[in-house]
């Protein structure tokens, strides 16, 4: 396996062979289209929500049983509530406002939608050097900061199993997810 | 094969699948998916024509290294990937302005580019800010239940919801 991680080559092509799939995923699941997403910040058509409960569910359950073995490590983003709050609804804000997200955009782009590569993309490029630039300066007012949640899983601070926990909470998104469907959304 | 010239596959399906790619790029690549990072590198490596002395003293491009790497594969992957899947089912369509903006905000070009644009500079900036977007946060980082993701995740929405809001109306 150490050898496969080395090759820098091979990881390239599987990072694409990955996104192929990736956007192969969402174009099927609906959301590389402007609706879908602004239906559902509309709060009329769920798609996305149903779609990224079900991959959390799903990989939380996978990573579960296989993290006890020692044979992942997990990677907890850093930064703080703040910066997560923040940050957040900047995105929330640009989201609405664009209609797609940083990977939904890039199927919107393969499926034909000139706004997204034209408008999207270029927009987040922007935004994204626009913070480069200004890295240095957030850090110096905090508004970039770390706090104790920073590069911290719940999964870290486990006593016994992890399925103990993620199962019930598992069991509640579905829960939701099926109150969701009857109540006909 | 029937099943992919489909044009949309239930939503529980696709994101099962995505979870569990999700798992597979952990196992054979060591990361987990996610996009905007891809965006912030593509930035530097363009400032880098022009200002390369610029980039290389940048305390954020020396963390983000503007380069082409995994997760920048990862992206044209994506655009790929769709491309192939809107092929199959033959919803491939040359969209320029999406149809329930045209029907309800605006049929000029001009105003839906400029709009886009400025979406995207927010949304990027925020993204770099909490440090993630819909898949690396709402997604990768909510199955390894991280409390900073899961914040950032209903910040997402909740921004969504406002600006989706004040555009199409309460």
């Amino acid at each position: 396996m150490n050898k496969l991680y080395a090759n820098k080559k091979l990881q390239l092509f599987m990072g694409f062979l990955f996104g192929i799939i990736f956007g192969f995923l969402l174009q099927k699941g609906g959301v590389t289209r402007y609706e879908v997403i602004i239906n559902q910040l509309r709060l009329i058509d769920f798609t996305v929500l149903k779609i990224m409960l079900a991959a959390v569910i799903t990989t939380m359950l996978l990573i579960s049983i296989v993290l006890p073995t020692g044979k992942i490590k997990l990677q907890p983003k850093g930064g703080s509530i703040k910066t997560s709050i923040i940050g957040g609804l900047l995105f929330g804000i640009g989201f609405g406002t664009l209609g797609y997200c940083p990977g939904t955009v890039a199927g919107a782009v393969g499926s034909g939608n000139i706004d997204g590569l034209i408008g999207g993309v270029v927009g987040i490029i922007l935004g994204s050097g626009l913070f480069a630039s200004l890295y240095k300066k957030l850090k110096d007012v905090k508004i970039v900061t770390k706090d104790k949640f920073s590069e911290r899983s719940f999964f870290n601070e486990m006593k016994y199993h992890p399925l103990i926990y993620t199962i019930p909470f598992s069991f509640v998104l579905v829960l939701f997810l099926y109150y969701l469907e009857s109540i006909g959304l | 094969m029937d099943y992919l010239r489909e044009v949309t596959w239930s939503p529980y399906v696709v994101g099962v699948l995505i979870g569990v790619l999700n798992f597979l790029t952990l196992i054979i690549s060591k990361k987990f998916l996610g996009a905007s990072t891809s965006y912030v590198k593509t930035s530097g490596m363009i400032k880098k024509i022009y200002n390369k002395k610029d980039v290389e003293e940048n305390e954020y491009y020396k963390i983000k290294t503007p380069k082409v790497d995994w997760g920048w594969m990862l992206v044209i992957g994506i655009v790929v990937g769709s491309f192939i899947s809107s092929n199959l089912s033959g919803s491939f369509e040359f969209i320029v302005i999406p149809k329930l903006w045209t029907d309800l905000v605006s049929a000029s070009l001009f105003t839906r580019i400029l709009v886009a644009i400025f979406g995207g500079m927010v949304m990027g900036f925020g993204a770099r800010l909490a440090g993630g977007c819909t898949s690396g946060h709402g997604i990768s980082g909510a199955s390894q239940l991280s409390i900073i993701s899961w914040v950032a995740a209903i910040c997402f929405f909740i921004g969504g919801i406002l600006s989706a809001g004040i555009i199409f109306g309460f």
